[in-house]
């Protein structure tokens, strides 16, 4: 039996200790005396979000294949847990060997949204492990950042020893293998980060200089070190079908957000959506071969036991053999007791086909994406769905026995003017209109349920949107209170239903966002009073945050509101995602004056990721 | 066919909770490939019936649910298959053919038998009041040989009188563990815990929390007035 770090009374006097004792079912055993390099992965969120994330999966996999390392987990202790570990000194553990992290080799962070960068000072403190790269001593674990956030590392430049800026299928490896001759050499600290810098898509924070003009933007940002790269390019796999993906996925004992198989079916989006940032720095679009899904959705179900399968992509009804696919898993396990779920697919009569065949119809709600509530909106942003198309979908959806839809927006988008606010309510209007108009009353399910969300629109690097202001929160809010006026002018009002995000916490997340290695100091004053779990409403504390840049001088609007000139210097220039700066900027005119971008497979639009040689780029010429 | 499964769930394993180990158990049939059977409707599910919820904290060697299969399923290989794809903690102790007739786990359940000592560091010495285990143990012997053992018992319709004497089927103990067999199930489920607070209520101290590790060893169910193992209600098939 393994030993916990934990001791019983402390285990049982906390919300879900299983978060806490690992054990589960394909979790990797290896003795850790027989390994040369220790890496612990963590994702800085509650076990039951972190477990449900793919990308962590799919490494631990990759790492354990190998001999010489261990791979093991470690996720943000709950807030039950915290003050007890820090009163009685315990120092946070892996989960497998349940040793402390500090011990490690490694201490790789998944940075999947903003509002986790609190629980990353959380995880070093727990760990022991001073906040600031500078401090550590040659005993320290390396700590390394990856995942989307990285695009744009510099608010947590001074707390990470490097970055990864990419896929991490391709070279970890490299990077293992480097430190191991560091080892052996007994080479520093200092010297393995020289030797990583080298390595193609990794960025030594401590290797570069930032200077400023007197107006606050940047105006130099160069290597100090001869080994540092001036330009980051990042990592991808260009052929998916032969990158490791997991075969004996861990299986939590506790009900996770994503307690199901995931197939990821594809990496990238052809659509070009110009405020979504996984749709241009996951470019070229990738898909995977229908034999190679076929053979992992039957090891992934067996492995697991899971009874539910669900394909993962940004887009699925892009997904070229889609139908075949879809098939397959409806013949292969519906007699099974297997369900199937199939997120993100274009509501069309084939769509409504399949869903018919695999979800309980009266159960089960309609998703539609529109984003905007007008066409001319939905041009700037260049969100390719028309009126006709959700219409003409509601209705088959009608027919075929549905009578709850939801559609998500977006409030605050560039150029939005009163008209396109109001467009939210009048489309949910017309969806409950269409309704009543297609459906005769006696085959009714009784009334139609029509749920619009708006969320409050972030500006994202790497996007053509990055160049954006971002609305206040006044303004965020006064934008909502207008739609939702207009929704209490609808004949149908009481089928429809609005619900609107937190203006506060997109505020904040705006400034993560598009930061600067300014911002870091924020973050550590937050942390230190109390702030973290910021991406739970039940914690967040806005007035701590708002203290925090007060005390540090750093003023919000400079991140938030403030025009950008075409010409600015970001902070995450120096990195290359594929998508030149000179597309992102052509796409932001055209966005402006509402000219809509053909998707990826119409045209090429010249994005420059043409230069990896992969993909979508490269369909129909080989 | 109808089949019942008897496991244990130690060390770590006291972690999980029963809806846990019961989502934990319908992955272990699929894993398994085990040819259970499921409802009918929309979305079917493995008829599946545990015998007794356990708490989180407390191990044991005797934990059963019953289960359908196919009539061709290979009863032979059943508890190895299963065996096969355990995680930590758990383990088949056996496998047995139900007949047809057989009354499902949860609703048959009439006792358990707890074993209950200790946890290292919190045996009973002069700084807690005691002159050690042995003398603890005396105690709660003079304890259970009371003609009643009143205590009043929180349920869903308020606070109810109850006499613990005769829920309590056996009770032994050997100086440093104690074991008792007590009601368990629908018809009056007592848990040891409650006889350990009606003991310290009875001495006039607080019970300590933390300070026992209870671990479950067996099953029961009425059969000709007499108690047996809800394992020796199934047919061996080995």
């Amino acid at each position: 039996m393994r030993k916990l770090a934990l001791s019983d009374e402390i285990l049982l006097s906390i919300q879900q200790p299983a978060r806490y004792i690992g054990g589960e079912v394909n979790m990797c055993i290896k003795d850790p005396k027989n390994v040369s390099i220790r890496f612990a992965m963590c994702f800085p969120d509650v076990y039951d979000i972190g477990m449900s994330h793919l990308g962590i999966q799919i490494l631990y996999h990759m790492f354990n294949s190998r001999k010489d390392t261990y791979c093991e987990r470690v996720y943000s202790p709950w807030m039950d847990l915290d003050p007890i570990m820090r009163n009685q000194n315990i120092p946070l553990f892996a989960l497998e060997s349940q040793d402390p992290i500090k011990n490690f080799d490694f201490l790789g962070i998944t940075l999947q949204y903003e509002m986790c960068y609190t629980n990353v000072l959380q995880i070093l403190e727990l760990s022991q492990i001073p906040i600031h790269a500078a401090e550590r001593d040659e005993t320290m674990p390396i700590v390394i950042g990856g995942g989307p956030c990285a695009y744009n590392p510099e608010p947590l430049a001074d707390f990470f020893d490097l970055f990864y800026i990419g896929e991490g299928e391709t070279v970890y490896h490299q990077l293992l293998d480097r430190y191991k001759e560091n080892k052996k050499a007994n080479g520093t600290r200092k010297q393995f980060l020289e030797l990583a810098a080298e390595i193609p898509g990794i960025y030594v924070p401590s290797f570069y200089d930032v200077e400023y003009h007197p107006d606050g933007t940047i105006k130099n940002f160069s290597p100090n070190h001869p080994n540092a790269k001036a330009t980051i390019t990042k990592e991808l796999v260009i052929d998916l079908d032969q990158a490791d993906y997991i075969d004996k996925p861990l299986v939590p004992y506790i009900k996770v957000t994503q307690d199901r198989v995931v197939l990821e079916i594809m990496r990238g989006c052809i659509r070009g959506c110009r405020f979504c940032q996984a749709g241009y720095i996951y470019r070229p679009m990738r898909e995977k071969g229908l034999d190679y899904l076929k053979a992992y959705a039957i090891k992934l179900l067996k492995s697991t036991g899971h009874e539910e399968i669900s394909l993962s992509s940004l887009s699925s009804s892009d997904y070229t053999q889609l139908e075949e696919l879809i098939q397959f898993l409806i013949t292969e396990f519906k007699g099974k007791g297997v369900n199937i779920s199939l997120p993100s697919l274009r509501i069309d009569a084939f769509s409504l086909d399949v869903m018919s065949k695999v979800q309980d119809v009266k159960k089960s709600s309609l998703t539609f994406a529109p984003e905007a509530g007008s066409q001319r909106l939905r041009d700037v942003i260049n969100k390719g769905l028309t009126e006709e198309d959700i219409l003409n979908g509601a209705a088959q959806a009608f027919h075929g026995g549905w009578n709850r839809v939801k559609l998500y927006f977006m409030l605050g988008l560039p150029t939005e003017t009163r008209e396109d606010m109001e467009g939210i309510a009048l489309l949910s209007e017309k969806v409950a209109e269409t309704y009543y108009d297609e459906i005769p009353k006696e085959q009714r399910h009784g009334k139609v349920q029509v749920v619009a969300s708006s969320s409050f629109f972030v500006p994202k690097p790497f996007t053509p949107f990055q160049w954006a202001r971002m609305c206040t929160k006044e303004e965020f809010i006064e934008r909502a209170n207008i739609v939702r006026q207009k929704f209490r002018e609808m004949l149908n009002r009481k089928s429809l239903k609005y619900n609107w995000h937190e203006a506060e916490l997109t505020v904040l997340e705006g400034v993560l966002a598009r930061g600067d290695r300014r911002i870091g100091a924020v973050i550590e004053e937050a942390y230190h009073n109390g702030a973290c779990f910021d991406s739970w409403s039940e914690y967040f504390n806005n007035e701590i945050w708002m203290k925090a840049f007060e005390a540090c001088g750093v003023p919000i609007d400079f991140y938030t509101t403030r025009e950008r000139h075409l010409d600015e210097i970001f902070p995450w220039d120096f990195i290359d995602s594929g998508v030149s700066k000179e597309f992102l900027k052509r796409q932001w005119l055209q966005a402006i004056e509402g000219q809509v971008t053909p998707n990826c497979r119409m045209q090429c639009a010249g994005c420059g990721s043409i230069k990896f040689k992969g993909g979508v780029c490269c369909e129909g010429k080989n | 066919m109808k089949v019942r499964i008897k496991f244990s769930k130690e060390g770590n394993a006291k972690f999980i909770g029963h809806l846990d180990v019961m989502r934990y158990f319908q992955k272990v049939m699929r894993r398994a490939e085990i040819s259970i059977r499921y409802s009918g409707g929309f979305s079917p599910h493995q008829i599946m019936s545990f015998a007794a919820p356990l708490g989180v904290g407390i191990t044991s060697r005797g934990e059963y649910f019953d289960i359908e299969v196919d009539d061709t399923e290979n009863l032979s290989t059943i508890k190895k298959r299963m065996n096969q794809t355990m995680a930590e903690g758990f383990h088949i102790e056996s496998c047995r053919r139900l007949p047809d007739s057989a009354g499902n786990a949860m609703s048959i359940v009439a006792a358990a038998r707890y074993t209950i000592t200790f946890r290292p560091g919190y045996e009973p010495d002069t700084t807690n009041g005691f002159q050690g285990t042995k003398q603890w143990m005396e105690q709660l012997e003079a304890f259970y040989k009371q003609d009643f053992i009143r205590i009043t018992k929180k349920t869903k319709k308020g606070m109810k009188e109850l006499d613990l004497k005769p829920l309590i089927y056996e009770f032994s103990s050997n100086g440093s563990s104690a074991c008792m067999v007590i009601s368990t199930g629908s018809a009056e489920n007592i848990k040891p815990e409650l006889i350990l607070d009606a003991f310290y209520q009875y001495i006039g101290k607080e019970r300590p929390p933390f300070a026992f590790q209870i671990q479950r060893e067996e099953v029961y169910a009425w059969k000709n007035g007499k108690l047996v193992s809800l394992e020796a209600l199934g047919e061996e098939h080995e």
